[in-house]
């Protein structure tokens, strides 16, 4: 309507405004809404805001060109310095002063937060000439402050006002004002409220230079006020002024043409991961709106369900798109409660200007642990790609995992979501380790010489057992490691001893392992056990050392088997038999089956074999733990329940070394019961911190019974070395990850092959002098029957 | 040069070549590729989806370049043109760019704000597949 010339800077001040209006991008009409929000910013009255719009022609053509939004401009400019609204005026009037704006784009608060900063500032919208007006690259719609040039020009670090964290560069579709708050309150601020509002601004100012800790304390809950009119966006949220410690930013008036719809905001992303980080009350009142679409927060939000509450956003399906990516971590289509407030806040922020990440922030990944639950029970897979730190490990839904993986060590959260972690992860590398240790245990079964085992079910002894193995060499048989905490089950402690023998290096994991995968490894170990032990003394021999009873305290275990060499080594007695018993485990039942079977005759195979046994007891004796849990058993089972005070130990275990003790005994029993009982009572003092009073009474029981029958041992030897065969198949499953753990396991099944290679021979030999016996016996029989029949 | 196609129903979803010269050939070449795909579906008994599918027939005495073929459940088809001057890639190189692309494609599909037969636009795919064709090439 009326031809309209405008200074350069006038010419590039409503140009970016028009932009800035632009929101259609039709670089030909400003938005109605976006217009009317603008001029209302201008602080005019409504009557003068109309009189405007019809003076520009704008009510004639129904919307706002650009030139009519160039006119309104200037008249609001006009209205602004008090000069009546003219048309004629539009030209006329010369060093007329930029209109300005109490947008209440966040930007703008803060310019004006700025300008009142700068004391130089005779006035917040001293609209200086815009010469100060500072190019710089940011999105610049904002310009509506051109007086915030007025600043001195500084450096422009970050968007003005903003203290580094956010600048939350205006974004184009929301005009956002957040009242200032310290409360933070969610209160929907009216369009009228601008002028209200900029008092309050001005208070704030002095007031609030908290620096960015508050600025990212108030801006999630302004955020979250603007959030809250996210429906139906009365935009009238101004953000809070940026503390004037938003240092006399420069100016922020970044004239940047580009600025633009799609705010870029390069602002310096130096507290970057702040902007991220959700605030309780943003937090609280994600919930709430989770709450309003699924009712049970631990349920999921379906996508489509999702995408209809995002959709009111008004956000673009693109940016909708990639803001469900991101938050979407497990990929399943739908909105856990984590995901959810992760992608609520980034649509927040999104709305508020902010750019949208490429990847997930760390505040917002979603706890894949859920603090809440107890490190116990890690759940298997779901979020877990946790636990997949082996990362490939877990199947497919991983492709998050990884990147997890990577971003957990950094996450903030950390302490508690790292512990929680590491159990997870030691959780699923139980699961995974699982079988591999149970192998192992197996072979100790078999192997005499006492397999440290570790039992650190619980997170505590993880954590020491990861220490440990760092810093212990596998070389230690008896693994202070076995710190089991005394309360948990015989059950399981004996599980978890059958799991770990002699895992001493890699029992991160064993430790793990035998935490969460009590039930199974206990019971099939016992089984194993029962297995063995109920033979014959060789079953013993073998069976004995794999499950050392729990040790509850790995010091204290260690300190037992000291114990336990002292005392054996009191008792070198005269019977070697003790001494055999005592040292190495296995060994000595041996020559007790000899020396019953063959009572008569055979003692120099005893002595032989004793010398044998003795021998191989110094290669034992390093396995002290199993020492003290084999003459724990043979203690119970020669009634010696006094054992009452000690330490609960694998009942199973005790059963065991009950039961072989029995056999032994009976074995023995022809011969060295009085040299039993001395080993006992030596194996009694031993064993006190190791067996559970009731069960090795009950084991030993039955064991005296089930083994007074056998009297020959040979058919027993026969079977244990069968079920001691039987085993090591499945010994050779080694623990695969730890090659000091490989070399132990192969370390001590070769021993455990020389011993048995031994056992086989004697028993060889053994067996022929049964059957020359037999022979002479029949022989005899056949020279007296002809006797008989007379 | 490689060149990775994700196609429903006989349009590209999306297209994306290494070199982006004579990017137009490929896209010619994708296309008549399609019938050969076709063809291979439509062959009864066979699995529904074709992990894989080898196109050497379409050496040209020029110009040699494999085009590689994959189907999912759904007929999405994934079409992989490479090359041969670069060290031929394996086939289980190729199968497992193939299941990458379908999972990659598959989470595309999750987003509830994807429509079934839009472009795909998604920044996580893309990356994906910048990733496996850098890694090839």
């Amino acid at each position: 309507m009326e031809s309209l010339t405008l200074s350069d800077v006038e010419q590039k001040y409503y140009s970016e405004l028009f932009l800035f209006c632009d929101v259609d991008n039709t670089k030909k009409v400003a938005s109605n809404g976006k217009v009317l929000d603008l001029f209302r910013a201008a602080q005019l009255s409504n009557e003068v805001v109309h009189q405007i719009t019809e003076l520009c022609g704008a009510t004639r053509l129904g919307h706002f060109g650009r030139s009519q939004f160039y006119i309104a401009l200037k008249l609001i400019a006009l209205a602004q310095s008090g000069l009546p609204l003219r048309v004629e005026s539009l030209n006329s009037v010369r060093d007329l002063p930029l209109p300005r704006f109490v947008m209440g784009k966040n930007e703008q608060e803060m310019r004006h937060v700025v300008m009142f900063a700068d004391t130089e500032n005779q006035g917040p919208y001293l609209p200086r000439p815009p010469g100060r007006v500072q190019a710089k690259k940011v999105s610049a719609h904002e310009m509506i402050q051109p007086c915030v040039p007025t600043v001195d020009p500084q450096p422009d670090t970050t968007s003005p006002v903003v203290s580094p964290n956010q600048s939350p560069p205006t974004s184009p579709h929301a005009w956002r004002k957040h009242k200032r708050q310290a409360s933070g309150g969610n209160v929907d601020r009216q369009p009228s409220v601008p002028g209200v509002v900029w008092p309050p601004f001005r208070e704030a100012q002095p007031g609030p230079v908290t620096g960015d800790g508050m600025w990212s304390a108030h801006s999630p809950p302004p955020v979250q006020e603007s959030w809250v009119s996210f429906t139906d966006t009365p935009p009238s949220c101004t953000l809070p002024m940026h503390p004037p410690s938003a240092q006399p930013e420069s100016t922020t008036v970044r004239t940047v043409p580009s600025a633009m719809t799609t705010n870029e905001i390069q602002r310096q992303t130096s507290g970057y991961d702040d902007p991220w980080k959700i605030t309780d009350e943003q937090r609280q009142y994600y919930i709430n709106q989770f709450k309003t679409i699924q009712a049970d927060l631990t349920g999921l939000i379906p996508g489509s369900a999702a995408k209809e509450f995002f959709t009111k956003s008004k956000l673009p399906i693109l940016e909708l798109s990639h803001i469900w990516e991101l938050s979407d971590f497990d990929k399943d289509g739908a909105l856990t409660l984590d995901e959810f407030c992760a992608a609520f806040h980034l649509v927040v922020a999104r709305k508020n200007g902010y750019d949208l990440p490429e990847k997930l922030p760390e505040s917002l990944m979603p706890k894949l642990i859920d603090l809440d639950d107890s490190a116990g029970v890690p759940e298997p897979d779901p979020e877990v790609g946790f636990s997949a730190s082996p990362v490939e490990v877990t199947p497919n839904k991983s492709p998050s995992m990884p990147s997890l993986n990577q971003n957990w060590p950094e996450l903030n959260q950390s302490n508690e979501q790292w512990e929680t972690f590491s159990e997870r992860s030691s959780s699923s590398q139980t699961l995974t380790q699982f079988d591999s240790n149970i192998a192992p245990a197996d072979p100790d079964t078999a192997i005499v010489h006492p397999v440290p085992i570790r039992m650190t079910p619980s997170k505590i002894h993880m954590q020491e057992m990861e220490l440990k193995r760092t810093g212990s060499d596998h070389t230690h048989p008896t693994s202070p490691l076995m710190a089991k905490p005394p309360e948990l089950s015989e059950e399981t402690k004996l599980a978890a001893a059958i799991k770990f023998p002699g895992t001493t290096v890699g029992d991160g994991y064993s430790s793990s392992d035998s935490f969460t995968s009590d039930q199974e490894p206990i019971s099939s170990a016992v089984n194993r056990q029962r297995s063995h032990s109920g033979t014959s003394p060789e079953g013993l021999k073998v069976v004995a050392p794999p499950p050392p009873p729990p040790r509850p305290n790995a010091s204290h275990s260690r300190s037992s088997s000291l114990d336990m060499n002292r005392n054996f080594a009191a008792v070198p007695a005269g019977p070697q038999q003790p001494g055999v018993v005592a040292f190495p485990p296995a060994v000595p039942p041996r020559p007790l089956p000899t020396q019953t079977s063959v009572p008569h005759g055979h003692r120099s195979v005893e002595g032989d074999g004793l010398p044998a046994i003795t021998s191989t007891s110094p290669q034992q004796m390093p396995e002290q733990p199993n020492f003290a849990d084999f003459s724990q058993f043979q203690v119970f089972a020669v009634d010696q329940p006094a054992d009452d005070g000690e330490k609960p130990s694998d009942s199973g275990q005790v059963e065991r070394c009950a039961e072989t003790t029995g056999t032994m005994r009976t074995a023995k029993n022809d011969v060295q019961a009085e040299e039993r009982n001395a080993t006992t009572v030596n194996s009694a003092k031993v064993s006190t911190p190791l067996a559970p009073p009731p069960k090795p009474v009950r084991r030993r029981l039955k064991s005296e019974d089930e083994l007074r029958p056998d009297v020959e041992d040979l058919p027993q030897k026969s079977t244990v070395i069968a079920t001691v065969l039987a085993t090591q198949p499945s010994i050779p499953r080694s623990i695969g990850k730890d090659k000091k753990a490989i070399q132990a396991s192969i370390r001590r099944n070769k021993e455990t092959n020389t011993v048995l290679a031994r056992l086989n021979s004697e028993l060889q030999q053994q067996l022929k002098d049964l059957l020359e016996e037999r022979i002479s016996l029949e022989v005899q029989l056949e020279q007296l029957r002809p006797f008989s029949h007379l | 040069f490689l060149i990775c196609v994700a196609i429903r129903a006989n349009y590209p979803l999306y297209i994306r070549s290494v070199p982006t010269q004579g990017e137009l050939k490929f896209h010619y070449t994708v296309h008549t590729s399609l019938d050969v795909v076709e063809e291979k579906i439509s062959g009864v008994g066979k699995a529904l989806a074709d992990q894989r599918e080898l196109y050497l027939g379409l050496l040209y005495p020029t110009e040699d370049y494999k085009v590689y073929g994959y189907v999912t459940n759904s007929k999405v088809k994934f079409v992989i043109v490479v090359d041969s001057s670069n060290t031929s890639l394996r086939d289980n190189e190729i199968r497992s760019m193939f299941r990458k692309l379908h999972n990659s494609f598959t989470d595309v599909m999750c987003n509830p704000f994807y429509n079934p037969g839009d472009p795909i636009q998604s920044k996580a795919f893309d990356s994906i597949v910048s990733t496996m064709m850098v890694q090839a090439c």
